[in-house]
């Protein structure tokens, strides 16, 4: 079954093609309106992509598998990403990581069963000063403790912030 | 005017309820610069930025001024336009400044590029903003579409120098890769391509996006603009220190007391950041500090009375230059040494409880996970450097282990497309430079030097991305 754009899919793309001088220009952005659709950018969603900017699906490909950000496979509702990076390891981001990994039972790279988390393992995400932190879509938890970190996953459980 | 710590320029509306809505910018005389810079000419603008001795605030601290009269005299011309493209994409570990800027203060930001764009000659910005900055990047799209809708953009303005004068500006998100942050890695990315680096020559000034003349700056660098043309340049330059204009943004994490994004003087030291504005060392006594962002070496107690100015970390004879090997200096080419540098403004704190072995190793690994594969040098050598520190930090080192990382980040240098390769080869020399007892303890007993440390290094691949195969080879 061929894959199609959503009409409100189709308006974003339609949006963001004016802004560059060629199709090309637009592939980052319109992966993520295609992610934000699908969930993830597997084979056939980058197929449409191609199509869609007309470009050869081997060079979509290089671009997917090149930025972490683009899942290639289906991920979970949420996808925390826990930074363990110097300034947030200094302030016990492994105690924090450590502790969601068994609230979550999985692992970095992991889904948990239920669908509801994709745990991620991530590099500085620009917030050191509040470490260590948690993202996940939109939304930062900072100046985490083990207790902040249970009244997130609550949280997140109930509106998963499913952007990413 | 003698700069203190209560001057604000670009962080003067942080705290003010709505601080980032089109309104409230306004009404704080926000927009007057470019109505006054649309009455200068081009050139005179440029002038008034040499003047100011900005410096870019992404990292090297280039004269930001003279950056901009690298573009071919015939550009902008006749199928020649020239860009402006905003570096946003702010991921270099201790670095948490841009985030901010753009949160409380987006319309600072849109008026400085729509300044630098006048200047310039560019019809057409980007500002590239990093993939994970989902919530900035509603902010600053929002921002900007207000901005569209007062005429600011997408509207022609008379002005004195280019005639009928109209910009467009477009934010484009990337989607999660350190390397995207180099400037012309981040140009392949707006084209959408992988984030690989480019050869320079040929600069981006001469031939950068689509093939253009293009000029790339930061976020803070830029928002430094609308009050260089509002109060001249002679004045921001007076507020610096040196042949550094203006204030600075340092971002102060680790082991202090009040961790923070702060606005200060350029000449204040690291020791009075620490003790007057950190509120001092937490958790046992200063062991270090990176003094730029994890790319940096590393400074020791005795080298913290140094300003935070661009030349003083470059130049001043109280920072030890890094070695090769004890006494041999590390030479960056025509025998000039490095000490360090000033690098994103990240200044990250550890006390003496601090595994510095470790520590080092995160930033190896994150190195090594971020290398874009392209060269051998870097692809290799980032992946040595992470897997023999994390060995030595879980005590499993070997019998010179800790030469052979002087050699491999030796190797490293010099030899690379980008400065990644640098970013990783830097602070493993400093490290090993200011903390080499630390490093030979380890490869000898195996065990921490400090207490705290005894976990395992966590090595588990990060998703869609292994250690063992660098962004971009085929798995
Ligand atoms: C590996 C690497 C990562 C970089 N990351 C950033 C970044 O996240 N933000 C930034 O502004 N500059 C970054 N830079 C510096 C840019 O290449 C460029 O010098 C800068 O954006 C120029 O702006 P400025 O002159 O205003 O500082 C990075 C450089 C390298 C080598
Ligand atoms: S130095 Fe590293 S990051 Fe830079 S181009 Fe070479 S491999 Fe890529
Ligand atoms: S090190 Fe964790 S946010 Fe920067």
């Amino acid at each position: 079954m061929a894959l199609a754009f959503s009409a409100e899919s189709s308006r974003k793309i339609a949006e963001i093609l004016p802004r560059y001088p060629n199709k090309q220009a637009a592939l980052l952005q319109v992966l993520h309106v295609a992610q934000g659709q699908f969930g993830h950018v597997g084979a056939d969603v980058q197929e449409l992509v191609a199509e869609t900017l007309e470009l050869p699906p081997a060079h979509v490909w290089g671009v997917v598998t090149f930025y972490t950000m683009y899942h290639r496979e289906s991920v979970g509702k949420n996808v925390l990403m826990v930074c363990t990076n110097i300034s947030c390891m200094l302030r016990g981001a492994e105690d924090i990581l450590g502790h969601v990994e068994k609230k979550l039972g999985v692992k970095p790279g992991e889904t948990t069963a239920d669908g509801m988390f994709t745990l991620v393992e991530e590099e500085c995400l620009a917030a050191c000063a509040d470490a260590p932190m948690m993202i996940c879509g939109d939304k930062y938890f900072m100046r985490l403790d083990t207790g902040k970190v249970d009244t997130a996953l609550d949280e997140l459980r109930k509106h998963p912030r499913s952007e990413h | 005017m003698p700069t203190t710590r209560d001057t604000k320029i670009i962080t003067k509306h942080f705290g003010i309820k709505d601080s980032h809505t089109y309104a409230v910018y306004k009404a704080d005389g926000g927009y007057g610069a470019f109505t006054k810079a649309l009455a200068m000419q081009p050139a005179a603008i440029t002038e008034e930025v040499k003047k100011s001795l900005l410096r870019g605030r992404g990292g090297a601290g280039f004269a930001t001024g003279l950056k901009w009269t690298f573009l071919p005299k015939d550009a902008p011309g006749p199928g020649k336009p020239v860009y402006l493209v905003v570096n946003c994409d702010e991921s270099e570990p201790g670095t948490c400044k841009d985030r901010e800027l753009i949160t409380h203060d987006p319309h600072m930001l849109i008026e400085g590029i729509a300044i630098a764009s006048y200047a310039l000659g560019a019809a057409q910005s980007y500002i590239y903003i990093r993939g994970e900055m989902i919530a900035e990047a509603k902010i600053l799209s929002a921002a900007v579409a207000e901005a569209y809708a007062q005429g600011i953009l997408g509207k022609a303005h008379a002005t004195a120098g280019r005639g009928e004068w109209k910009l467009d500006l477009a934010v484009h998100r990337g989607a999660g890769a350190y390397i995207c942050g180099e400037e012309t890695a981040l140009l392949n990315s707006l084209e959408g391509k992988r984030g690989w680096p480019r050869l320079k020559p040929p600069f981006p000034a001469v031939k950068g996006l689509f093939g253009q003349p293009t000029i790339v700056n930061n976020v803070e660098t830029l928002m430094n603009v609308p009050t260089i043309v509002d109060k001249g340049g002679e004045w921001f330059a007076g507020l610096g220190m040196g042949k550094s204009g203006g204030t600075r943004i340092v971002c102060l994490s680790g082991h202090v007391k009040n961790t923070g994004v702060y606005e200060l003087p350029i000449g204040i030291t690291f020791r009075e950041l620490i003790e007057e504005v950190g509120g001092g060392v937490t958790g046992g006594k200063l062991k270090g500090l990176i003094p730029g962002g994890s790319s940096m070496p590393p400074l020791d107690p005795a080298e913290i009375d140094v300003p935070i100015e661009f030349d003083a970390l470059m130049n001043d004879p109280r920072i030890k230059e890094v070695e090769v090997k004890p006494g041999i200096k590390f030479d960056m080419g025509g025998g000039r040494g490095l000490r360090t540098m000033a690098g994103s403004g990240g200044v990250v704190v550890f006390n003496d409880q601090t595994d510095v072995v470790k520590l080092c190793a995160r930033i190896m690994r994150f190195y090594h996970n971020e290398s874009c594969g392209q060269c051998t040098p870097c692809r290799e050598g980032t992946g040595w450097l992470d897997r023999i520190c994390a060995r030595l930090a879980r005590g499993q080192g070997r019998p010179g282990d800790v030469d052979l990382l002087a050699e491999i980040a030796h190797g490293i240098a010099g030899n690379t497309i980008c400065p990644l390769g640098e970013a990783a080869a830097w602070p493993m020399l400093g490290f090993l430079t200011k903390f080499r007892p630390d490093f030979e303890q380890r490869e000898r007993e195996g065990k921490p030097v400090a207490l705290g440390a005894p976990k395992s290094l966590r090595t588990l691949p990060i998703i869609g991305q292994s250690p063992l195969s660098p962004r971009g080879t085929t798995p």
